[in-house]
């Protein structure tokens, strides 16, 4: 039915027993009471008198009576029930209502409540009245039971916390209160509400915690006292019951003890929890009682034997875990491993401590003492209570039967240890099954079977090392290394005891008994001689910092290396070590470029000091702490291109990365890897190691070249060699042979000819050691001095760029041949000096034209003619020196520059002729000019040079040119071509005075056709009539053409035709304005025959039209030769003698101004040619040297003024 | 008042641990070690959990005899174990929640020294890095001297008037914070 509460408590659907009693008065609960299960609850009153007489005679007195005696007792609680009969009633049918049984007994004493009054009719029938009734009558009995249930219980309830709120009250006893409150949970426990009667069971448990605790801080109760009895039974938890009366009684007695209350107390909540179906809060709450007690029991200063408690905890743990296996089938267990192996895991420690106690561990077994103690405690568990008399594998069974001899102990440690690993294990709770298993292991170390203790320590250790947990470590260690000893495993006990010598969570003196068990077995004389015992170098000692001397690793054949390396040691006092030894890995590297001695001293620019990563020894490596990746870019050329082959990504320490987690631990090392005895070591012999930093010095030969990488670190003490693997960050050093070499650079960028230059000479001795008297032999060439100065120096260097020496050098100098000797040097030296060079300036030229300039030098490169436009001519000279350490010559090209460029051009005035040249200095320096001259080569008296400069001596700056100017004079006819030599002297401007004289600047040039022939004037009139010429109109131009002298030797051309003894030639002229200030009227150009003869003159008119007014200049006159056409050429006239016709052209323009016009007037010429050029003869231009015509009206203006008409001006702005 | 106050890194290496009394050391940090299953089991647990809604604190890892071992866990998975005498009463899980938060405060100060490397061990020992304190507090050690071994640091100052000297790096204040802890009764 559903019961509804105060409190805001939520509906139930309880389920209510009740018991019918015959009413007593004497059942009648008194004040005070405390039992609430046999509480009468609801008094019913049965009659089935339906007479007035009788109910007035009898029934009415007798109601009032039961009435008075419930009132008496406060009850209120009741119910009348009238039970009527049809067979009786039909003899009273015409009984009124009103006047009823019914009606008077609810008069009578129901005044209020009528529905204390049921009538029940003809309860045996089987009829629809009978039915309703029944129902009714029920559903009263039910609401009027709950009613007073209720009420009872919360005036229990009440009651109840009254008793409590005593209970700072002396005298208050928390076992009657105890007792009180469990009626409540009985009264739960009945209505099947457990949850409800767990929770009384808790408030009991905490209101006992309570007073424990405050027990504890010194305010006690007197109650409490009662408690801290002695203990004298220790026969663990029952749980098999659901109500363990005995205790209950005990209880109830006050004469249980503390254990007993528990045990009480956790037997009910354990029933009741199991009712709720929560067998895993049973195993919980059981630890955490179970742990309670110990610590309660502590706290009371309860006094008990001791291994009466483990007893006890053993006990309850197993049954608990029994108890709890009873009800749950496998698989819940299963999956509940969780919850329950803390009891397991809670039991072995109770059972070894049991074991160690008892001396069941021992190697003898028990002594009489511990047989005593034995006794005693079995003593205790008192006899196997009935229930569990049948089972064979009682808790009380099994402890007594493990502590009855060693094995059986045994035995069941074993099982017990076993099966908490294995729990553990299948829960993923590692770390607590080692630990377990290191018990195990402690265990077995006491049975002395060290063998099946090492697995459990090395499980354990290894748990430890991965996480990295240094105490754990360490005594692990130690727990090991006594197995290790014990098993006679030298090797791994000489390893662990290194490591423990080193750990610094030891004390010194463990750490020395440690280290001298090692030095003890070094010591020892080996009955096998060559046996080496490899031991890790990491833990004896470690590798701190290396240092090379020289410092960059870098030494040549037969040269001394130092290296000197910094070991920490890590034990506790001094070890003498017989000797320690770097293997070295020999390499010939097959690029051989990379190890020759510049590319190594360039590249290795470490000062010679490689630091190693302190190892994280006290913490290894977890997963995360591995090293970072050391990734490099890696690049492969072709070794003909330098093109790049392949590309990629080198991670260099793959070892550190990849290596297996497991064997970090274990002797990883194979032993012939450290017993290798390469050619190549590095030896260092008795070496007293201190605690810390030691310096190790090895000092070394290099004998054959190429690279040496350290591979190993050995230490040996007598037997035992500790062995450092590898050695990393990788160590090298390079060994190099070096042939001996001559260098020789200009020190300046660009060697200048023509003044002295220094010239540094570098020679590189490599394995050859220069001797007293060595010298270098240089050939002369012809045109380059080697300048002797007194003061040469020679510097001596060592490979280190050290300067270890200087010396004088003695040149000697004959016609061939300069000997320079080489000052004394030993191997692997470097000797400097410098040298003055000078380059004779140009040779005799071969006649160039004046655009080309004038030097041509032996050795002249033709480089494109662009390039010698803009830079300086150069020339090589090429010396070629024998050296001492060589049968062949070294030949060495020597690049001068030419700093100046020289042209020259012919001027003239009418018949004066003059030259002009032109220095252009394109060296960054400044020079200084001096005594020019031009001479003519040819010898021709009557020619005469009058130079016109007026100063000797004249700057030329950097980039800048100096013009030069001579008149040509002669007396007789001159001849048709003059070659010219134009030298200057020069010197660098800023220099002091320089030893030697230097040589002049020359420049030699020819010039060709000097002499005028023609005399062109031009002449512009305006029309006849007009003072001035107008725009528009049209003016004469009169063009006179004079030949200034008779037949020459330059006219004797194919033009020239001869009739009686009279000469004439066939010129062209053509008028060309340029600026477009003309217009030519009429034909421009025509053929003239001229006359070879002075005076001769031809004169030819024109009409031109000025187009704009102002001062015009006059349009150009030109005149060409006029070549017939000659059958001689007509055959070759192909593409070959157009090219040469172009190029003739292209000189006509190359000497003045090129203009449009002429070039427009020429293409017109051009393209009448190339009409008829295929098969037909054509005439040819030739255009008439500058020298030979002479416009003697050039550079004159013309005044045109506006005409009148000509309103339109012109203004055009840009 | 905690008997040992452990940091564990996220690979599970302690950071950080130190129990008085120091002459049991070693049974605590076996003890922290194991409870380390626990902490793995309760995170994984969590793991579903959402980030922000997620409770630091992880409760009771398990009790045993004499001990209470706590757990708390940060955000980036370092955790913090605690192990409590089980004879004192007086502290509540409230207390121990709160003990948590101020070493976790402690710990984020560590992880802000710019001189501290994540990952390292929080230690104030002579043997690790220096730096030249600049805190009025703590100016003056020229040596810092451990009155028992595990115990704090104490500054020694050679002379009144020096400025700064060198002090350990990291920790001094956590240090003092996890000593606090261990004499407090919270």
């Amino acid at each position: 039915m559903e019961w509804r509460r105060s409190y805001g408590r939520a509906p139930k659907m309880i389920h209510l027993e009740s018991n019918f009693v015959q009413f007593k008065e004497e059942l009648l609960p008194k004040e005070g009471n405390k039992a609430l299960l046999t509480f009468p609850f609801l008094h019913i009153y049965w009659t089935e008198c339906c007479d007035t007489e009788v109910y007035k005679a009898t029934v009415k007195d007798d109601l009032t009576k039961w009435q008075n005696v419930l009132k008496a007792h406060s009850s209120v609680d009741w119910l009348i029930v009238i039970v009527e009969n049809d067979a009786k009633k039909k003899n009273k049918t015409n009984i009124l209502p009103r006047t009823s049984i019914v009606d008077k007994i609810r008069n009578d004493f129901c005044n209020k409540q009528s529905d204390r009054c049921v009538v029940l009719s003809d309860p045996l029938k089987d009829s629809s009245r009978t039915q309703e009734s029944w129902n009714a009558f029920l559903t009263k009995l039910r609401t009027l039971l709950l009613m007073s249930f209720t009420k009872n219980l919360g005036k229990f309830e009440d009651d109840m916390r009254t008793l409590r709120e005593k209970r700072t009250e002396p005298g208050w006893s928390f076992c009657e209160y105890f007792m009180v409150q469990e009626e409540l949970a009985f009264v739960f426990e009945m209505l099947q509400q457990f949850e409800d009667a767990l929770v009384q069971y808790d408030e009991l448990d905490a209101l006992f915690s309570q007073y424990v605790v405050n027990f504890g801080a010194g305010d006690g109760a007197n109650w409490l006292t009662f408690f801290c009895q002695p203990v004298k039974s220790w026969n663990g938890l029952i749980l098999r019951k659901p109500i363990d009366m005995e205790k209950r009684e005990s209880i109830q007695r006050r004469e249980a003890t503390l254990l007993d209350l528990r045990s009480y107390l956790f037997s009910r909540q354990c029933t009741l929890l199991l009712f709720l179906q929560r067998p895993w809060e049973v195993a919980q709450r059981a630890l955490e009682l179970l742990h309670n007690c110990v610590q309660e029991l502590k706290l009371l200063e309860v006094s008990v034997p001791p291994g009466a408690l483990d007893c006890w905890v053993f006990l309850s743990c197993l049954e608990v875990l029994q108890r709890i296996e009873g009800c749950c089938d496998r698989a819940q267990i299963d999956s509940n491993i969780a919850h329950t192996v803390g009891l397991w895991s809670y039991a072995t420690e109770k059972l070894k401590s049991l074991g160690y106690l008892c001396g069941l561990v021992s190697e003898k077994g028990p002594n009489s003492e511990d047989l005593n103690r034995t006794v005693d405690l079995l003593a205790g568990l008192g006899a196997e209570r009935p229930e569990t008399a049948n089972t064979a594998q009682s808790p009380y069974k099994k402890l007594k039967e493990a502590l009855s001899s060693v094995e059986a102990f045994e035995k069941h440690y074993l099982d017990l240890s076993h099966a908490t690993i294995e729990m553990y294990t299948s829960i993923g709770r590692i770390r607590s099954a080692k630990f377990v298993g290191k018990d195990l292991a402690e265990f077995y170390m006491r049975k002395k079977a060290p063998q099946k203790a090492e697995i459990y320590l090395q499980g354990a250790l290894k748990n430890y090392l991965a996480e990295g947990w240094a105490l754990p470590i360490t005594h692990t260690r130690k727990q090991l290394a006594e197995c290790q000893k014990h098993l006679g495993q030298i090797e791994n006990y000489l390893q662990t005891s290194s490591l423990l010598a080193s750990d610094h969570h030891l004390t010194e003196e463990e750490r020395k008994h440690f280290c001298q068990e090692i030095l003890d077995f070094a010591s020892q004389p080996s009955d096998n001689p060559g046996h080496k015992i490899v031991l890790p170098m990491q833990s004896f000692a470690q590798l701190r910092d290396l240092h090379f001397d020289p410092s960059n690793a870098v030494v040549h054949v037969g040269g001394v290396l130092c290296i000197e390396i910094t070991m920490y040691s890590q034990m506790p006092v001094p070890v003498h070590v017989e000797q320690i030894v770097v293997n070295v890995h020999f390499s010939i590297e097959k690029n051989s470029y990379r190890k020759t001695a510049e590319w190594l001293t360039k590249h290795k620019t470490s000062n010679g000091i490689i630091n190693f990563p302190p190892e994280t020894a006290p913490f290894p490596v977890s997963q995360n702490s591995l090293p970072a990746l050391e990734l490099y870019e890696m690049f492969e050329r072709s070794p003909s291109d330098n093109s790049l082959n392949t590309t990629g990504i080198i991670c260099r320490n793959v070892h550190m990365l990849l290596r297996r987690q497991e064997s970090s631990s274990s002797l990883e090392m194979p032993s012939g890897v450290a017993l290798e005895e390469g050619a190549h070591l590095l030896r260092c012999s008795h070496v007293t190691l201190e605690p810390g930093a030691n310096q190790i010095t090895f000092r070394t030969q290099a004998k054959e070249p190429g690279t040496y990488t350290l591979r190993q670190l050995c230490a040996s003490v007598g037997s035992v060699w500790f062995v450092l693997p590898h050695i990393y960050p990788i160590v090298q050093y390079d060994v190099y042979s070096q042939e001996p070499q001559l260098h020789v650079e200009p020190l300046a960028d660009s060697l200048l000819a023509g003044i002295p230059q220094k010239v540094k000479f570098t020679v590189t001795t490599g394995h050859y050691t220069i001797k007293n008297g060595d010298s270098l032999q240089l050939s002369n060439a012809e045109a380059m001095l080697i300048l002797c100065q007194a003061e040469s120096r020679a510097m001596v260097y060592s490979n280190t760029r050290e300067q270890s020496s200087d010396a004088a050098l003695r040149i000697q100098s004959s016609d061939k041949v300069t000997s320079i000797s080489l000052p004394v040097a030993p191997a692997y030296h470097v000797i400097e000096f410098e040298l003055e060079v000078l380059s004779l300036p140009s040779a005799p030229a071969l006649g160039g034209e004046s655009d080309m300039l004038g030097m041509a030098e032996p050795h002249r490169k033709h480089k494109d003619k662009q390039k010698t436009g803009h830079c300086m001519v150069t020339t090589d000279h090429k010396v070629s020196i024998d050296c001492p350490w060589s049968i062949y010559s070294t030949v060495i090209a020597l690049t001068f520059s030419v700093p100046f460029r020289t042209t020259h051009a012919l001027l003239s005035s009418g018949t004066r002729k003059y030259v002009q040249v032109c220095v252009q200095n394109l060296s960054e320096l400044d020079f200084q000019l001096s005594d020019s001259y031009l001479v003519d080569t040819s010898d021709s008296t009557d020619l005469q040079l009058v130079p016109l400069n007026t100063q000797s001596q004249q700057p030329i700056y950097s980039k800048q040119s100096v013009f030069f100017v001579w008149e040509l004079k002669w007396t007789e006819e001159p001849p048709p071509s003059l070659h010219c030599r134009f030298s200057v002297g020069f010197s660098p401007a800023s220099e002091e005075q320089l030893s030697i004289s230097l040589k002049p600047y020359t420049y030699e040039f020819k010039v060709e056709n000097f002499f005028t022939l023609y005399n062109v004037k031009a002449e512009i009139f305006p029309p006849s009539g007009m003072e001035y010429c107008r725009t528009g109109s049209l003016c004469s131009l009169e063009v006179l053409i004079t030949r200034l002298s008779d037949l020459l030797e330059v006219d004797k051309d194919e033009a020239l035709t001869e009739s009686d003894e009279h000469f004439s030639t066939k010129l062209m002229y053509e008028v060309v304005d340029n600026s477009s200030n003309w217009a030519v009227c009429g034909k421009s150009c025509g053929v003239i025959s001229m006359p070879v003869a002075a005076r001769a003159t031809h004169r030819v008119h024109m009409e031109v039209m000025p187009l704009f007014a102002g001062y015009l200049p006059l349009p150009d006159v030109r005149l060409f030769k006029y070549l017939p056409h000659h059958s001689a050429h007509s055959s070759q006239l192909d593409a070959d003698s157009w090219i040469e016709n172009d190029s003739l052209s292209v000189d006509k323009h190359g000497d003045d101004q090129p203009d449009s016009s002429s070039l427009k007037s020429r293409g017109s010429v051009h393209s009448a040619c190339s009409s008829e050029h295929k098969g037909l003869p054509m005439p040819r231009l030739q255009a008439l040297p500058a020298g030979q015509v002479f416009n003697s009206s050039s550079g004159t203006q013309v005044l045109v003024i506006p005409s009148q008409d000509d309103h339109v001006l012109e203004v055009s702005v840009t | 008042m905690a008997v040992c106050i452990a940091v564990i890194a996220k690979e599970n290496y302690p950071l950080y641990i130190r129990s008085t009394p120091t002459e049991n050391e070693l049974k605590f940090h076996y003890m922290v070690h194991t409870s380390l299953d626990v902490v793995d089991e309760k995170i994984s647990a969590m793991g579903k959990a959402l980030v922000d809604q997620r409770e630091l604190y992880l409760g009771l890892l398990y009790p045993t005899e004499d001990y209470k071992v706590y757990g708390y866990v940060t955000n980036s998975k370092v955790k913090f174990v605690m192990v409590v005498d089980s004879s004192n009463t007086a502290l509540r899980d409230n207390e121990i929640r709160s003990m948590f938060r101020k070493l976790h405060n402690s710990y984020t100060d560590v992880m802000c020294n710019p001189f501290y490397n994540p990952g390292d061990r929080i230690q104030s020992s002579p043997g690790g890095p220096y730096f030249l304190c600049p805190y009025p507090v703590q100016v003056g050690p020229t040596s810092c001297v451990r009155s028992s071994p595990g115990g704090p640091y104490s500054c020694v100052r050679s002379s009144p008037g020096e400025p700064y000297s060198l002090c350990p790096i990291q920790s001094r204040a956590f240090d003092n914070m996890v000593t606090s802890m261990m004499i407090q009764v919270c």
